[in-house]
């Protein structure tokens, strides 16, 4: 079964006057469960609205959008809320950490919109910190901690609520090569945990983690296929 | 358990926030600080009014009728009644000797006497004669002492009963009973004090007076002079008929005509309260709309800083939105903050109107009545709320995207 069904999606946006941007002119892509997909593109594809509108962050200006068999469109605010809490976990190429909050009350706060316990918000945010290789680093302010530290506090915040679709737009945008390699590493892990994992790059070695790359350009789907050094790998193995 | 954490995180941000801004809070939360004060300080002398007013009535006592020579609240042309004959004292024992539905019968007139302590002195104390059956037709309590008997009453004693004031000029450092008082240079010996009563401004009080043996009184101060009968009704329920009935005998006492106006007047308690109330009401109102206003300005001021902190925030809301943050919480956090903001201004401002409450009840009988602490926490609370809804709704309202767009 298909956990991500679009069909037709159109966003554009309203410039005023008669201006308009089409970011999406109709974008049809399913991606099952436990799929490992790259969306790559030239800036100003439209990858980002792409990746907000999957993420619930965003609503399609036509077109469907269907979340483990439920139209979005039909969900109120409260619904796109429990899924953004409960059901996908974000990660920004800019980390979007509250400055002022340390490692710890970062990542527990997806916990707290989703209604846990004190104890239990603590520990578990405690263990997916522990778990990203930030054990020692929790009492942490964004601003005490590297890009890469910081970005492992948004990936353990969020994999916190053990959502089973993971969306990361451009992870490693702001990191040098090799700590994004590491979290990577990270990502690589979740997805042979069974999680669906979605991210956008542009850089093609980071792509090569993904075992499927749709291509976007001017708001369409370019190209849509399989890694091919994976399905090579893959068919031989079998 | 949900609501409770979000509530907890609300309150831990706002703050956060508060104290991320130390200055502009403090400015911000000025306004609510002088409204509270003015408000509080307002109610508490409106409060201080009223009490004032209800001890002096209350020294009338509620079941006490006072014939007098004209009335106390009047409409009446005064070219009318000011030529009316005196009342006069020996009324008393006519009325006392006729009357059934009343109880007590006290003539008392009175004066204002220099009245001293060795170097001590009250320039103007309110020296009154009278007979012993005053304390049953009056609303005064004795805290300490006794009040003459009808002995010393009948025999003009040089006896005094002095009112609190009184009692702590003349006698700043000692126990005044059994000590002797000169009023125009006539001794008399205190053998009672007036409980301290209050009073509008210390006039309509018994706190300033000194009493003294009717008999006395006459061949010391003068004898003709503008008595009141003070008349105690036995049964309070039976005030009007014991109205009618005293009315009858005066009327006989007097010789008015059938058909001619009544040339005095029977008082009461009830006169006055009734006439304070209203005027007491617009009072109130007029001042507490007016102070009022101030904290209405106070509550747009953190309005206005309330919509500063939201879009200062744009991109924190974007992620809270991100991360499942529902429009209730986001609504919740910034209401959560406007209403601590108020808060704060609200305790501070009655740490600040207390001690002024203080000095205003050194004029009125007054303290700072706990309803109007707990009434002015409300509103700073409600204030909070109201001028915080707007900002926290536009919050509460913004686009996921476009906020995490926001630098
Ligand atoms: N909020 C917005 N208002 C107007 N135009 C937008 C907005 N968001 C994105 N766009 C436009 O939509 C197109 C796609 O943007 P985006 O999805 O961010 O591209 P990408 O992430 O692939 O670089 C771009 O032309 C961009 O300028
Ligand atoms: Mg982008």
């Amino acid at each position: 079964m298909n956990v991500i069904e679009l069909k037709d999606i159109v966003k554009t946006y309203d410039m005023g006057g008669a201006e308009e941007v089409h970011a999406l002119r109709g974008v049809s892509v399913a991606i099952a469960k436990n799929e490992y997909v790259a969306i790559m593109g030239p800036s100003g594809s439209g990858k980002s609205t792409l990746m907000n509108i999957i993420g619930c962050l965003d609503t399609p200006t036509s077109g469907v959008y269907q979340f483990n068999g439920v139209n979005v469109s039909e969900m109120d605010d409260n619904d796109l809320a429990r899924v953004r809490n409960k059901e996908i976990g974000f990660v920004f190429q800019t980390f979007n950490l509250l400055p002022r909050s340390d490692a710890l009350h970062n990542v527990e706060l997806p916990l707290i919109y989703g209604g846990y316990g004190a104890g239990e918000r603590k520990q578990r945010a405690l263990e997916t910190l522990t778990h990203v290789g930030l054990g020692d680093r929790v009492h942490h302010k964004p601003n005490e901690l590297s890009g890469g530290q910081r970005q492992r506090v948004a990936v353990a915040r969020a994999l916190v609520t053990r959502p089973s679709i993971i969306l990361a737009d451009e992870p490693t945008g702001n990191l040098d090569s090799k700590t994004g390699e590491e979290i990577m590493g990270l990502f690589e892990e979740l997805h042979h945990q069974g999680n669906t994992i979605i991210l956008v790059t542009h850089e093609a070695d980071i792509a090569e983690h993904a075992h499927r790359v749709v291509r976007l350009r001017d708001g369409l789907v370019e190209t849509d296929e399989p890694v091919r050094r994976r399905h090579a790998a893959a068919a031989s193995a079998s | 358990m949900h609501i409770l954490a979000e509530f907890k995180e609300g309150l831990l941000i706002s703050l956060r926030a508060i104290r991320g801004n130390k200055m502009r809070s403090v400015l911000t939360t000025l306004g609510i600080v002088i409204g509270v004060v003015s408000v509080t300080l307002m109610a508490t002398a409106i409060e201080g009014v009223d009490r004032a007013f209800a001890r002096s009535a209350a020294a009338f006592g509620t079941d006490v009728l006072y014939i007098q020579r004209f009335p106390w609240v009047s409409n009446e042309d005064w070219a009318l009644i000011r030529n009316r004959r005196l009342i006069e004292v020996g009324y008393a024992s006519k009325i006392d000797r006729q009357v059934k539905l009343s109880d007590a019968v006290a003539p008392v007139v009175g004066t204002r006497r220099r009245t001293t302590n060795g170097n001590l002195s009250m320039e103007d104390a309110f020296v009154s004669g009278t007979t012993h059956m005053f304390m049953m037709a009056a609303g005064v309590t004795l805290a300490d002492g006794r009040f003459f008997t009808a002995e010393e009453s009948n025999g003009g004693r040089p006896v005094c009963a002095i009112g609190a004031n009184v009692a702590e000029t003349l006698f700043p450092h000692e126990d005044p009973l059994g000590k002797v008082v000169r009023v125009s240079g006539h001794p008399y010996t205190v053998i009672g004090i007036f409980e301290k009563q209050g009073g509008l401004f210390g006039v309509f009080t018994s706190d300033n007076r000194v009493i003294v043996p009717l008999f006395s009184f006459q061949s010391h101060f003068g004898g003709r002079r503008d008595a009141t009968i003070q008349v105690r009704v036995a049964d309070v329920k039976q005030m009007d008929d014991a109205k009618i009935e005293l009315e009858g005998i005066m009327r006989k006492i007097r010789r008015i005509a059938p058909g001619k106006q009544n040339d005095f007047n029977i008082n009461q308690q009830e006169l006055l309260t009734q006439t304070f109330a209203p005027i007491s009401l617009v009072i109130a109102s007029i001042g507490l709309f007016i102070t009022g206003l101030s904290l209405f300005v106070g509550g747009i001021g953190i309005m206005n800083i309330m919509f500063v902190s939201v879009s200062e925030r744009t991109k924190e809301i974007g992620i809270r939105k991100a991360i499942g943050a529902r429009r209730r919480t986001i609504l919740m956090q910034f209401l959560i903050e406007a209403a601590a903001l108020c808060l704060f201004g609200g305790v501070i401002g009655l740490a600040i109107a207390f001690p002024l409450s203080l000095i205003v009840d050194q004029v009125l009988p007054t303290a700072m009545p706990l309803s109007v602490v707990a009434i002015s926490i409300i509103i700073s609370l409600a204030v909070g709320l109201i001028s915080g809804f707007l900002p926290a709704y536009r919050a509460a309202k913004m686009d996921p995207v476009e906020a995490l767009r926001y630098e």
